[in-house]
């Protein structure tokens, strides 16, 4: 019976115990559970305030790659400019080099010679592939006369063209007062063809003293009008084609008289035949 | 290195021409007076590019063209005509020769090393 008592009262303290221990697991499980919802609740808080900062930081590089945008954008605007500039300078330097490459090579092959008929063909060969002229003539004046005589023509029939009297004519008149004429693009446009009037007179000038004209009358069909270097062409062909043909003209005569003083020379040298 | 052939009677135009090919790198002008002259030239050197005016005395440029574009050995080289003849048949008949392309003078330098490279590459 002392047995029985003994062993009920340890079940009922074991039963105690299993209950104590049944409540402490369902508190745990609760506490378990609330934990859960806690970590679930603070994960959520955690990811949306994350969200926030990642967007904040997004929009600061967005502002940020904007800024760069614009500023890229600005440059190459600037850039692109500057490219503008360069490439209307570059069309510019190899314009300007085109016209001193053309000044350059009449210059040397007018000064290339001294016999005054391969000065006279230069001059031609410059206003034929230079210029682009079809139609002219040389004139050179004679002083004895004060006559313009033709003494070279391209594309006109040379005895056709007149002997023209100091201050006669477009021609006559370039050679008198030393002005250079050029007729207005419509005249040109009209590639009318008339020897009493050419297009261009450039007076063949050393200083101040006319020795000869060219006198162009017409243009090849490709060619419309005249550009700048046309005008420095014919600037170079007054001074520079004036000072070749009158040393070509004087050296040719030296060279003449120096030959009949030499042939002079010969026969005094020769001993008188008895 | 390029071999261009200049074929002009005119020392002007040759000077000019030469002037304005010889910015091209590395390249090499040689001259010839008339097409008996231009064809001398290729018999003894290998020649890339032709530059030919039309009138010259002895030999034509139109008949050289016609020669080099007939002969096996020469066909390939391109021909470039530089002349004075402006009219549309004029270029349609060197053209219709063989010739690759046809310029007017007065030649702008520019104009012409662009053609001579287009050519070159």
């Amino acid at each position: 019976m002392e047995k029985e008592a003994i062993l009920s009262k340890k079940a009922e303290e074991f039963l105690q115990i299993f209950k104590k221990g049944e409540e402490f697991t369902k508190d745990l499980i609760k506490e378990n559970e609330r934990l859960r919802f806690r970590i679930a609740q603070l994960e959520e808080a955690i990811e949306s305030t994350g969200n926030e900062e990642k967007i904040r930081l997004y929009e600061e590089q967005i502002r940020m790659l904007n800024q760069e945008i614009n500023s890229l954008t600005e440059r190459y605007k600037k850039v692109e400019e500057e490219n503008k500039d360069f490439a209307a300078k570059y069309v510019e330097v190899e314009s300007e080099n085109n016209n001193l490459a053309n000044l350059y090579v009449a210059s040397y092959q007018l000064h290339s010679t001294l016999d005054i008929n391969e000065v006279l063909r230069i001059v031609m060969e410059i206003i034929i592939n230079l210029i682009g002229a079809e139609r002219f003539a040389i004139y050179l004046m004679d002083e004895k006369t004060n006559e313009l005589l033709p003494v070279s023509v391209e594309g006109l029939n040379a005895q056709e063209m007149p002997k023209i009297k100091l201050g006669e004519g477009i021609i006559g008149r370039v050679a008198k007062d030393g002005e250079s004429y050029f007729a207005s693009n419509t005249d040109l446009a009209s590639g009318k063809m008339d020897i009493s009037k050419p297009f261009v007179c450039i007076p063949l000038k050393i200083k101040e003293h006319v020795i000869g004209v060219i006198a162009i009358f017409s243009l090849f069909v490709q060619k419309k009008a005249f550009t700048n270097i046309d005008y420095e062409l014919f600037n170079l062909l007054a001074g520079h084609a004036a000072t070749a043909i009158f040393s070509s003209k004087l050296y040719t005569q030296s060279e003449r008289k120096l030959t009949t003083i030499q042939s002079f020379l010969d026969l005094l040298k020769e001993k008188p035949k008895r | 290195m390029p071999n261009i052939l200049v074929v002009e009677d005119s020392p002007t135009m040759r000077q000019l021409i030469g002037f304005a090919v010889k910015r091209i790198p590395d390249s090499k002008v040689i001259e010839a007076t008339d097409g008996v002259d231009a064809l001398k030239k290729l018999s003894t050197q290998k020649i890339d590019i032709i530059l030919a005016d039309i009138n010259m005395p002895i030999m034509d440029g139109l008949k050289l063209v016609s020669l080099v574009k007939n002969n096996p050995s020469y066909k390939d080289i391109p021909v470039i005509m530089i002349t004075t003849e402006g009219a549309e048949e004029d270029k349609k008949r060197a053209l219709a020769i063989g010739a690759n392309a046809y310029l007017t003078k007065p030649i702008q330098t520019q104009e012409l090393m662009k053609l001579v490279s287009s050519f070159l590459e």
